[in-house]
């Protein structure tokens, strides 16, 4: 690892434990356990948030081999969310009430798991340049977003009321329910890819050469898909859709290290993740007292982020 | 030794390779020469199980192709295939490096470090080995690719026209180095555009059209008028330079 590598890990790592002490410690008032405990459980859903959305942009990037895409640009979030509509209107709302959250939970992400694989393998083999994929993705995106609203258009209210309480979670409503299984799950995720980490800079060099350097394309190709719709599955169950989130996280890691290496990378994009949900949320919530504006800020900036990489693409 | 039997490959229909059966004895250095079209590239990446075999059999050094495990054949067999769009923010040391995968599975060994170093310094990379890829002119960045084929230090290296974008220069260099590797024991296979190149500094010369053999044997054996007729279809002038066969190809 290169001496700059390592200076801007550590402050990454020190900004993180300073975000995580503001949001744990800023104008902290009355019953100090109770709100400690309240803001603890918020903070490991933000951390873990960061952390799946970080490692699963990085992979499906490299996997795709792009930098202007991510799993929620091509529309895997609104899979999610099309799978969530789908078994509300399939049991009805009290039977999607009277389910385990966590065995919903594993439903919508085994249903998620299989469509994304049957929907981009397909893509993925035909090695279509950026700019298909994008498109592809966007009608996807388009496509299980109409289908959820037919859903929602076909329910009763009560079933209505069910999907919106589902669908809405956001960074201060966070899904704590969901905790201790999203939590497992990022974990066994984030280790698997942690230890593809040298396959995966293989195979940024393209199916050929990762090939001919000895890897089994197709598989890898496959099991890091599949752990990337794992982790877009925990970050949607948790927080509900960020679009531009994973592109924002790892466009900033990325300039911040120089380098694509993944040993390097995953922990960047990680922390930066981690340093803008955990210290966004402190500041705007204690500090500005603007309570759920967050999501916006992550939006807009990440936007920002999309049409500069897109314009600077396109210029080369 | 590569043994390649009745080896057919279709394509959206078309034939690209018609009952093919070749076999390249082990050592030396092959070039496969062609027409656009002939099937030459494809038959390489057949060979590299790059694409997958729909009929025939292949193996390399006695591993089929098509049944051997990814890292096992990685380690007797490296393959460059026309430009591969490197990956950006890559250096040319790391991409080098890449060729060690097979080895140490990302992890470079002193040992590992040191086959870099020094095939970083046969390539006239060294001076680059900080730079970026997406930085590099087309022929350096090429030569930076053979390097990392090469570190691959496999018995069996497979190039598609390893002299893309290379000025004269760097493509005499290249020739005299895959010249050297093969006398020390290595077995070449490239595809050549120039048959001079080919005629230069080959031991033999497979010559593809329409997905057909055409003519194997030594470059005195390929280099005359009517084989050279029967595989690009005009007629061209050999001459005999200071004991050398050369194609007047371009008059």
């Amino acid at each position: 690892m290169l001496k700059r590598e390592r200076v801007v890990l550590a402050s990454l790592a020190g900004l993180a434990l300073v975000a995580t002490a503001a949001f744990l410690g800023l104008n902290l008032r009355g019953d100090l356990a109770f709100a400690l405990e309240l803001r603890g459980v918020r903070l490991l859903a933000l951390v873990l948030v960061a952390v799946a959305v970080a490692a699963s942009t990085v992979t499906f990037q490299t996997v795709t081999a792009n930098r202007i895409l991510t799993p929620a640009i091509m529309g895997l979030d609104a899979l999610y969310a099309f799978g969530q509509t789908a078994l509300v209107f399939g049991l009805g709302a009290y039977g999607f009430a009277s389910l385990d959250p966590r065995l919903k939970f594993a439903g919508e992400s085994t249903l998620m798991l299989v469509m994304a694989l049957a929907l981009f393998l397909p893509l993925l083999r035909a090695r279509m340049d950026v700019t298909l994929m994008l498109l592809s993705g966007v009608v996807l995106g388009v496509l299980f977003r109409s289908l959820s609203a037919l859903l929602i258009r076909l329910v009763d209210p009560t079933a209505f009321a069910a999907i919106q309480g589902a669908s809405f979670a956001s960074f201060n409503a966070v899904r704590s329910d969901l905790l201790a299984i999203a939590g497992v799950v990022t974990i066994l995720a984030v280790a698997a890819i942690w230890r593809a980490r040298h396959a995966l800079d293989v195979l940024a060099l393209g199916a050929d050469p990762a090939t001919g350097l000895g890897l089994d394309w197709r598989r890898s190709a496959v099991g890091l898909l599949a752990l990337t719709a794992l982790l877009v599955a925990v970050s949607t169950a948790l927080v509900g859709p960020v679009v531009f989130l994973g592109l924002f996280v790892v466009a900033v890691a990325e300039r911040l290290v120089d380098t694509r290496r993944h040993a390097v990378l995953l922990p960047a994009a990680a922390l930066v993740g981690v340093v803008i949900l955990v210290g966004g949320q402190a500041l705007l919530q204690h500090g500005l007292g603007g309570e759920g504006a967050l999501g916006i800020v992550v939006e807009f900036l990440g936007g920002v982020v999309f049409l500069a990489l897109l314009i600077s693409e396109a210029r080369r | 030794m590569i043994r390649i039997e009745n080896v057919s490959l279709t394509r959206g229909g078309a034939r690209i390779l018609d009952d093919v059966s070749l076999t390249l004895p082990k050592g030396g250095l092959t070039a496969l020469i062609g027409p656009n079209g002939a099937g030459k590239s494809s038959l390489l990446s057949l060979i590299a199980r790059l694409q997958p075999l729909q009929t025939g059999r292949i193996s390399v050094d006695g591993l089929p192709v098509d049944g051997t495990p990814g890292r096992a054949l990685a380690k007797t067999l490296a393959v460059l295939r026309q430009d591969p769009g490197v990956a950006s923010r890559l250096r040319v040391r790391e991409l080098v490096g890449f060729g060690r995968f097979p080895h140490s599975r990302g992890r470079l060994t002193p040992e590992d470090e040191a086959v870099v170093a020094a095939t970083l310094d046969q390539f006239d990379l060294t001076p680059l080995e900080e730079r970026f890829v997406e930085t590099l002119s087309g022929g350096q960045r090429q030569r930076a690719l053979i390097a990392m084929t090469v570190a691959q230090a496999t018995d069996y290296l497979l190039l598609d026209e390893p002299l893309n974008n290379l000025d004269m220069r760097y493509a005499r260099d290249l020739m005299r180095r895959l010249r050297a590797l093969a006398d020390a024991g290595r077995t070449i296979v490239a595809v050549l555009h120039d048959v001079n190149q080919a005629a230069a500094y080959a031991d033999r010369i497979v010559a593809l059209r329409d997905g057909r053999q055409v003519a194997m044997g030594a470059p005195a054996e390929i280099m005359t008028p009517e084989i050279l007729d029967a595989v690009f279809g005009y007629r061209m002038r050999v001459v005999d330079l200071e004991g050398r066969p050369m194609a007047l190809h371009h008059l």
